[in-house]
C-alpha cells in the first residue's frame, strides 16, 4: 500500500490517550502534551480526564499561549459533574478526585465546535481547517 | 497513604479557616464573560460602601484585571459579615480578538483587549487557587449553564472545599430560566437576582451573610 505523505493527508488526527499513559506523568507534562497536540491541530481524547487542579492550570497555560491569528485557545469537553459524584469530603477522604475519571475531549478552539451538551451526551463538530 | 494525606489536608484547611475567623473573608466573584459579575460587584459595593468597583460593559472581557474592594460589611437578619469583594475577569478557554471587531473596535484595540483578556483569565485562575476564601458564581440565567467552563470551574471550586453560592443573574430578561441553573448544579444553592435592576437583593445579602459569615 502506498505510504501517504504527511502533508498530503487531508483529515483530522485524533489521539486517544489511555489513563495508563497519563498515570506516570506530572501535571505539567500532561498539560504540555495536550497543548502541543492541539497546537498541531490534533483532537486529544483523554480516557481519564484531568484533576480540577490540572484543569485550572490548563486554562492558565492556554491563556499564556494565545496569539492573534495563530492560536485562539482550546475547546474542551467533559460531562458536567452532578450531585451523585463523589465530590464531597467523604469522597475525597476515600481518595476519589472529582472529575478525575471522565472522558475528556480537547481540540483547537477554531476547529471544534460543541453542538449539544447535557449530563449524558456531548455532540461536537470537528472541521478540517 | 492517600487516605491519611487527604485527611491531613482537609483538617489543615479547616483549621486554617478557624484561625483566621476574624479577618475579612475574600470572596471571589467568578463566572463566564458577560454574566454580570462587575454589575453585581458594583451593586454590592455601592449598597454597602457608596463606591463602585469598575466599569461595566456589554462587550465581553471589559474586566481584564481582578479588582478588590476591601472591608465591605454586610448585615442581614442579625448576621453580619465583613468581606473583601474580588471582581474577576470572566473565565474562558479561548479568546479570539476578531470577536471584538464585531463591536466596532479597531483591530489594534481588539488585539490589545484580547491580550489583556488572556492575562486577566490567567490571573483569575491564580486567585482561585491561591487567594479566595469563598466564591460567588454568577451565571446569566438566559444562557445555557451546561458549558465546559462552568463545569470545570464548579469542579475546581468544589475540589478546594470553598463555600460557593450560585447567583442566577439577569432574571429581568424574558429568556431567563433559574430552574435550568438549579438543574445544572443541584448540589449548590441557587439565588435568583437582577444585579442591574436590583431585584431580590435582600435575599442575596441574606445568603452572603449566612454563607460567608
Amino acid at each position: 500500500m502506498p505510504k501517504v505523505k504527511e502533508k498530503e493527508r487531508d483529515g483530522v488526527q485524533i489521539d486517544l490517550i489511555s489513563g495508563e499513559r497519563m498515570a506516570g506523568m506530572t501535571s505539567m507534562e500532561k498539560i504540555r502534551m495536550i497543548l502541543d497536540g492541539v497546537h498541531e491541530g490534533k483532537i486529544v481524547i483523554l480516557e481519564q480526564g484531568l484533576s480540577p487542579d490540572e484543569e485550572s492550570k490548563l486554562i492558565e497555560v492556554t491563556m499564556t499561549e494565545i496569539s492573534p491569528d495563530e492560536f485562539s485557545g482550546i475547546e474542551i469537553e467533559t460531562y458536567p459533574s452532578s450531585a451523585s459524584t463523589d465530590s464531597g469530603l467523604i469522597g475525597r477522604l476515600m481518595g476519589k478526585r472529582p472529575g478525575a475519571s471522565k472522558l475528556t475531549v480537547i481540540g483547537p478552539a477554531d476547529r471544534i465546535e460543541t453542538l449539544h451538551k447535557d449530563e449524558t451526551l456531548i455532540s461536537a463538530l470537528v472541521s478540517r481547517t | 497513604m492517600g487516605l491519611l494525606t487527604n485527611l491531613k489536608d482537609s483538617i489543615t484547611r479547616v483549621t486554617d479557616r478557624l484561625f483566621t475567623e476574624s479577618d475579612p473573608k475574600r470572596i471571589g466573584i467568578y463566572g463566564p464573560p458577560n454574566a454580570g459579575k462587575t454589575t453585581l460587584a458594583n451593586r454590592i459595593a455601592r449598597d454597602w460602601t457608596g463606591d463602585a468597583i469598575g466599569p461595566e460593559s456589554h462587550i465581553p472581557h471589559e474586566t481584564r484585571r481582578a479588582r478588590r474592594k476591601e472591608n465591605v460589611e454586610i448585615e442581614r437578619n442579625g448576621k453580619s459579615v465583613t468581606i473583601d469583594i474580588v471582581d474577576t475577569p470572566g473565565v474562558t478557554t479561548k479568546v479570539d480578538y476578531q470577536e471584538f471587531l464585531e463591536f466596532d473596535m479597531e483591530e489594534e484595540d481588539a488585539v490589545r483587549r484580547s491580550r489583556e483578556a488572556t492575562e486577566g483569565v490567567a490571573e483569575a485562575m491564580h486567585w482561585l487557587r491561591e487567594d479566595v476564601d469563598g466564591v460567588i458564581y454568577v451565571l446569566d440565567s438566559a444562557d445555557d449553564p451546561f458549558t465546559q467552563v462552568n463545569t470545570m470551574l464548579i469542579g475546581i471550586i468544589e475540589s478546594r472545599d470553598l463555600p460557593v453560592l450560585i447567583f442566577a443573574n439577569k432574571i429581568d430578561l424574558d429568556d431567563s430560566s433559574v430552574k435550568r441553573i438549579e438543574d445544572a448544579f443541584p448540589q449548590h444553592e441557587t439565588v435568583p437576582l437582577s444585579a442591574l435592576e436590583g431585584e431580590n437583593m435582600d435575599e442575596v445579602y441574606g445568603k452572603i451573610a449566612e454563607y460567608f459569615g
